[in-house]
Protein backbone atom coordinates (compact mmCIF):
# COMPACT_ATOMS: atom_id res chain seq x y z
CA UNK A 1 0.00 0.00 0.00
CA UNK A 2 1.03 3.24 -1.24
CA UNK A 3 -0.45 6.16 1.28
CA UNK A 4 0.00 8.98 -1.09
CA UNK A 5 -1.87 7.01 -3.92
CA UNK A 6 -4.70 5.96 -1.39
CA UNK A 7 -8.15 7.30 -2.68
CA UNK A 8 -11.49 6.27 -2.13
CA UNK A 9 -13.39 3.18 -3.80
CA UNK A 10 -9.82 1.56 -3.85
CA UNK A 11 -10.20 -2.10 -4.12
CA UNK A 12 -8.40 -3.96 -1.29
CA UNK A 13 -6.92 -7.26 -2.57
CA UNK A 14 -9.98 -10.28 -2.40
CA UNK A 15 -8.66 -13.58 -1.03
CA UNK A 16 -10.52 -17.18 -0.67
CA UNK A 17 -10.96 -19.32 2.79
CA UNK A 18 -11.82 -22.73 2.35
CA UNK A 19 -12.28 -24.24 5.85
CA UNK A 20 -11.86 -27.73 6.67
CA UNK A 21 -12.52 -30.27 9.04
CA UNK A 22 -8.77 -29.72 9.78
CA UNK A 23 -8.72 -26.33 10.28
CA UNK A 24 -12.35 -25.67 12.19
CA UNK A 25 -10.53 -28.27 14.23
CA UNK A 26 -7.52 -26.32 14.95
CA UNK A 27 -9.21 -22.91 15.29
CA UNK A 28 -11.87 -23.43 17.93
CA UNK A 29 -8.97 -26.08 19.80
CA UNK A 30 -6.73 -22.91 19.98
CA UNK A 31 -9.87 -20.22 20.79
CA UNK A 32 -10.84 -23.05 23.25
CA UNK A 33 -14.60 -23.39 21.97
CA UNK A 34 -15.94 -27.02 22.77
CA UNK A 35 -19.28 -26.24 21.00
CA UNK A 36 -19.78 -29.36 18.71
CA UNK A 37 -21.87 -27.58 15.88
CA UNK A 38 -17.73 -26.62 14.68
CA UNK A 39 -16.79 -30.67 14.76
CA UNK A 40 -19.38 -32.92 15.24
CA UNK A 41 -21.36 -33.51 12.22
CA UNK A 42 -24.01 -35.70 13.20
CA UNK A 43 -24.88 -33.78 16.10
CA UNK A 44 -24.69 -30.43 14.29
CA UNK A 45 -27.44 -31.64 11.49
CA UNK A 46 -29.49 -34.16 13.70
CA UNK A 47 -29.42 -32.13 17.46
CA UNK A 48 -29.35 -28.22 16.27
CA UNK A 49 -30.66 -28.55 12.96
CA UNK A 50 -27.61 -27.18 10.72
CA UNK A 51 -27.22 -28.20 7.21
CA UNK A 52 -23.38 -29.07 8.31
CA UNK A 53 -20.34 -28.67 10.46
CA UNK A 54 -20.47 -24.63 11.23
CA UNK A 55 -17.72 -22.22 10.30
CA UNK A 56 -17.33 -20.55 13.19
CA UNK A 57 -18.56 -16.23 12.87
CA UNK A 58 -15.62 -14.88 14.71
CA UNK A 59 -12.97 -16.99 12.02
CA UNK A 60 -15.07 -14.73 9.54
CA UNK A 61 -14.45 -11.48 11.62
CA UNK A 62 -10.68 -12.51 11.52
CA UNK A 63 -11.02 -13.00 8.08
CA UNK A 64 -12.42 -10.20 7.27
CA UNK A 65 -9.69 -7.74 9.27
CA UNK A 66 -6.84 -9.37 7.77
CA UNK A 67 -8.14 -8.26 4.65
CA UNK A 68 -7.36 -4.62 6.00
CA UNK A 69 -3.99 -5.91 7.82
CA UNK A 70 -2.82 -7.33 4.80
CA UNK A 71 -3.46 -4.56 2.80
CA UNK A 72 -2.11 -1.87 5.06
CA UNK A 73 1.29 -3.83 6.04
CA UNK A 74 3.42 -1.64 8.37
CA UNK A 75 2.10 1.72 6.81
CA UNK A 76 -0.71 1.98 10.01
CA UNK A 77 -2.69 0.18 12.90
CA UNK A 78 -5.71 -0.98 12.98
CA UNK A 79 -8.18 1.79 14.85
CA UNK A 80 -11.21 0.11 14.96
CA UNK A 81 -12.82 -2.54 13.45
CA UNK A 82 -16.66 -4.20 13.39
CA UNK A 83 -18.83 -7.13 11.69
CA UNK A 84 -21.89 -8.63 11.88
CA UNK A 85 -22.19 -12.39 11.32
CA UNK A 86 -25.59 -11.92 8.78
CA UNK A 87 -26.11 -15.53 7.84
CA UNK A 88 -24.42 -19.03 8.61
CA UNK A 89 -21.75 -20.33 6.80
CA UNK A 90 -21.45 -24.45 6.44
CA UNK A 91 -18.08 -26.54 6.13
CA UNK A 92 -17.83 -27.15 2.32
CA UNK A 93 -18.23 -23.45 1.34
CA UNK A 94 -15.27 -20.91 -0.13
CA UNK A 95 -15.63 -17.48 0.81
CA UNK A 96 -14.30 -14.78 -0.38
CA UNK A 97 -13.16 -12.22 1.78
CA UNK A 98 -12.23 -8.08 -0.15
CA UNK A 99 -13.24 -4.60 0.99
CA UNK A 100 -12.87 -0.94 -0.62
CA UNK A 101 -11.50 2.38 0.58
CA UNK A 102 -14.77 4.32 1.52
CA UNK A 103 -12.67 7.83 3.17
CA UNK A 104 -9.47 8.73 3.66
CA UNK A 105 -8.22 11.30 5.70
CA UNK A 106 -4.83 13.16 4.77
CA UNK A 107 -4.87 15.15 7.98
CA UNK A 108 -6.29 12.81 10.20
CA UNK A 109 -4.28 10.45 8.77
CA UNK A 110 -6.92 8.33 8.72
CA UNK A 111 -8.25 5.69 6.21
CA UNK A 112 -11.57 4.40 6.33
CA UNK A 113 -12.63 0.70 4.48
CA UNK A 114 -16.12 -1.17 4.30
CA UNK A 115 -15.30 -5.38 4.57
CA UNK A 116 -17.08 -8.13 3.31
CA UNK A 117 -17.12 -11.63 3.13
CA UNK A 118 -19.08 -13.37 0.67
CA UNK A 119 -20.44 -16.57 0.24
CA UNK A 120 -20.31 -18.52 -3.38
CA UNK A 121 -23.71 -17.26 -4.30
CA UNK A 122 -22.36 -14.23 -3.99
CA UNK A 123 -24.11 -12.89 -1.26
CA UNK A 124 -22.42 -10.76 1.66
CA UNK A 125 -22.73 -12.67 4.74
CA UNK A 126 -20.25 -11.27 6.87
CA UNK A 127 -19.99 -7.32 6.19
CA UNK A 128 -17.83 -4.61 8.16
CA UNK A 129 -16.27 -1.79 8.26
CA UNK A 130 -12.38 -0.40 10.02
CA UNK A 131 -10.65 2.36 10.84
CA UNK A 132 -6.44 2.41 9.98
CA UNK A 133 -4.42 5.15 11.75
CA UNK A 134 -1.32 6.00 9.25
CA UNK A 135 1.97 5.82 10.62
CA UNK B 1 -42.84 -4.34 25.44
CA UNK B 2 -40.96 -7.05 25.45
CA UNK B 3 -42.58 -10.65 25.76
CA UNK B 4 -39.62 -12.67 25.79
CA UNK B 5 -37.05 -10.51 28.50
CA UNK B 6 -38.41 -10.93 31.73
CA UNK B 7 -37.93 -7.76 34.17
CA UNK B 8 -35.51 -9.56 36.29
CA UNK B 9 -33.37 -10.63 33.23
CA UNK B 10 -33.65 -6.77 32.20
CA UNK B 11 -32.12 -5.87 35.55
CA UNK B 12 -29.12 -7.58 34.80
CA UNK B 13 -28.40 -4.67 32.24
CA UNK B 14 -25.34 -2.73 33.53
CA UNK B 15 -24.08 -5.61 35.56
CA UNK B 16 -20.65 -6.53 35.44
CA UNK B 17 -18.71 -9.70 35.96
CA UNK B 18 -15.47 -10.14 37.90
CA UNK B 19 -12.99 -8.99 36.11
CA UNK B 20 -10.30 -11.83 34.49
CA UNK B 21 -6.84 -11.63 34.59
CA UNK B 22 -4.92 -13.79 31.40
CA UNK B 23 -1.29 -14.17 30.71
CA UNK B 24 -0.43 -13.24 27.08
CA UNK B 25 2.36 -16.23 25.75
CA UNK B 26 3.97 -16.25 22.50
CA UNK B 27 3.34 -19.76 22.12
CA UNK B 28 -0.63 -18.98 21.79
CA UNK B 29 -0.30 -16.09 19.79
CA UNK B 30 1.56 -18.51 16.96
CA UNK B 31 -1.13 -21.15 17.19
CA UNK B 32 -3.57 -18.84 16.80
CA UNK B 33 -1.83 -17.12 13.66
CA UNK B 34 -1.23 -20.81 12.70
CA UNK B 35 -5.50 -21.57 13.17
CA UNK B 36 -6.49 -18.07 11.14
CA UNK B 37 -4.05 -18.63 8.36
CA UNK B 38 -2.22 -14.96 9.34
CA UNK B 39 0.16 -13.79 6.74
CA UNK B 40 1.96 -10.90 8.35
CA UNK B 41 5.32 -12.33 9.87
CA UNK B 42 4.74 -10.33 13.62
CA UNK B 43 1.66 -12.49 14.11
CA UNK B 44 3.36 -15.75 12.68
CA UNK B 45 6.14 -15.46 14.86
CA UNK B 46 4.15 -14.31 17.78
CA UNK B 47 5.50 -10.94 18.21
CA UNK B 48 2.03 -9.37 18.61
CA UNK B 49 -1.20 -10.72 18.67
CA UNK B 50 -3.76 -10.42 15.95
CA UNK B 51 -6.81 -8.07 16.41
CA UNK B 52 -9.23 -10.88 17.56
CA UNK B 53 -6.67 -13.00 19.77
CA UNK B 54 -8.73 -11.86 23.07
CA UNK B 55 -11.61 -13.14 21.90
CA UNK B 56 -10.11 -17.00 22.44
CA UNK B 57 -7.54 -15.67 25.04
CA UNK B 58 -10.76 -14.84 27.21
CA UNK B 59 -12.94 -17.64 26.54
CA UNK B 60 -13.76 -19.18 30.31
CA UNK B 61 -11.52 -22.46 31.62
CA UNK B 62 -14.32 -24.76 32.40
CA UNK B 63 -13.72 -27.61 34.21
CA UNK B 64 -14.83 -30.23 31.74
CA UNK B 65 -17.97 -32.21 33.56
CA UNK B 66 -19.62 -28.64 33.69
CA UNK B 67 -19.84 -27.94 30.33
CA UNK B 68 -22.89 -28.61 28.60
CA UNK B 69 -24.48 -31.36 25.93
CA UNK B 70 -23.53 -29.06 23.29
CA UNK B 71 -19.86 -28.79 24.47
CA UNK B 72 -21.19 -25.01 25.50
CA UNK B 73 -19.53 -24.08 29.18
CA UNK B 74 -21.87 -22.70 31.71
CA UNK B 75 -22.38 -18.78 31.40
CA UNK B 76 -22.69 -17.52 34.83
CA UNK B 77 -22.93 -14.40 33.83
CA UNK B 78 -26.27 -14.34 31.75
CA UNK B 79 -29.66 -13.86 32.91
CA UNK B 80 -32.30 -16.96 32.49
CA UNK B 81 -33.66 -16.22 28.75
CA UNK B 82 -36.20 -18.23 27.16
CA UNK B 83 -34.24 -19.26 24.04
CA UNK B 84 -31.18 -21.18 24.80
CA UNK B 85 -29.49 -21.73 21.54
CA UNK B 86 -26.76 -19.54 20.64
CA UNK B 87 -25.02 -18.01 17.60
CA UNK B 88 -22.03 -14.84 17.16
CA UNK B 89 -23.74 -12.04 16.46
CA UNK B 90 -20.81 -9.99 15.59
CA UNK B 91 -18.71 -7.07 17.23
CA UNK B 92 -17.24 -3.45 17.74
CA UNK B 93 -13.70 -2.85 18.48
CA UNK B 94 -11.76 -0.29 19.61
CA UNK B 95 -8.40 -1.04 20.01
CA UNK B 96 -6.08 1.23 21.46
CA UNK B 97 -2.98 -0.52 21.98
CA UNK B 98 -1.41 -4.04 20.53
CA UNK B 99 -1.30 -7.17 22.79
CA UNK B 100 2.46 -8.57 22.53
CA UNK B 101 3.71 -11.89 24.41
CA UNK B 102 4.52 -11.33 28.12
CA UNK B 103 1.26 -8.86 28.63
CA UNK B 104 -0.60 -9.52 31.76
CA UNK B 105 -4.23 -8.04 31.16
CA UNK B 106 -7.39 -7.36 32.63
CA UNK B 107 -10.77 -7.65 31.34
CA UNK B 108 -14.32 -6.75 32.41
CA UNK B 109 -17.11 -7.67 30.55
CA UNK B 110 -20.41 -5.92 31.66
CA UNK B 111 -24.21 -6.62 30.01
CA UNK B 112 -24.89 -3.63 27.62
CA UNK B 113 -28.07 -4.50 27.10
CA UNK B 114 -30.65 -7.11 25.57
CA UNK B 115 -33.26 -6.66 22.50
CA UNK B 116 -35.64 -9.12 21.33
CA UNK B 117 -36.29 -8.81 17.16
CA UNK B 118 -38.29 -11.23 14.62
CA UNK B 119 -36.45 -13.23 12.88
CA UNK B 120 -36.94 -15.63 9.55
CA UNK B 121 -37.58 -18.57 11.63
CA UNK B 122 -38.67 -16.76 14.56
CA UNK B 123 -37.73 -14.45 18.17
CA UNK B 124 -34.22 -13.61 18.56
CA UNK B 125 -33.04 -11.93 21.59
CA UNK B 126 -29.44 -9.96 20.63
CA UNK B 127 -27.54 -9.94 23.98
CA UNK B 128 -24.72 -7.27 23.96
CA UNK B 129 -21.95 -6.68 26.37
CA UNK B 130 -19.03 -3.97 26.72
CA UNK B 131 -15.91 -5.48 27.08
CA UNK B 132 -12.70 -3.60 28.24
CA UNK B 133 -8.61 -4.62 28.40
CA UNK B 134 -6.61 -3.17 30.16
CA UNK B 135 -3.01 -3.57 31.53
CA UNK B 136 -2.26 -4.82 34.99
CA UNK B 137 -0.96 -1.19 35.18
CA UNK B 138 -4.70 0.06 34.12
CA UNK B 139 -3.38 1.37 30.25
CA UNK B 140 -6.85 0.56 28.34
CA UNK B 141 -5.63 -1.93 25.45
CA UNK B 142 -9.62 -2.82 23.81
CA UNK B 143 -12.76 -1.81 23.86
CA UNK B 144 -15.09 -3.99 22.58
CA UNK B 145 -19.11 -4.38 22.35
CA UNK B 146 -19.58 -8.01 21.34
CA UNK B 147 -23.23 -9.29 20.10
CA UNK B 148 -24.58 -13.39 20.93
CA UNK B 149 -27.73 -13.65 19.37
CA UNK B 150 -30.35 -16.44 20.90
CA UNK B 151 -32.92 -18.36 18.98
Amino acid sequence: MNISEISVGDTLPERQHTATNVSLFLYNAVIWNPHRIHYDETYTTQVEKHPGVVIDGPLQGDWLNQVVVNWMGDAGQLATFNYSNRRASYLGETLTSGGAVTAFDADAGTVDVELFIKNEAGEVITPGTAQVRLG
Amino acid sequence: MSELISAEARSWIGRSADPVRIEISRTDIRKYAIATEQQQAKFLNGDEAPAMFLFGALRPLIPMDQLGPDGIPPDKFLPDLPLKRVMAGGTEMQFHRPVKPGDVLIATRSLHDLVEKQGKTGPLIFVSYNLRVETEAGELVLEEKQTRIFR
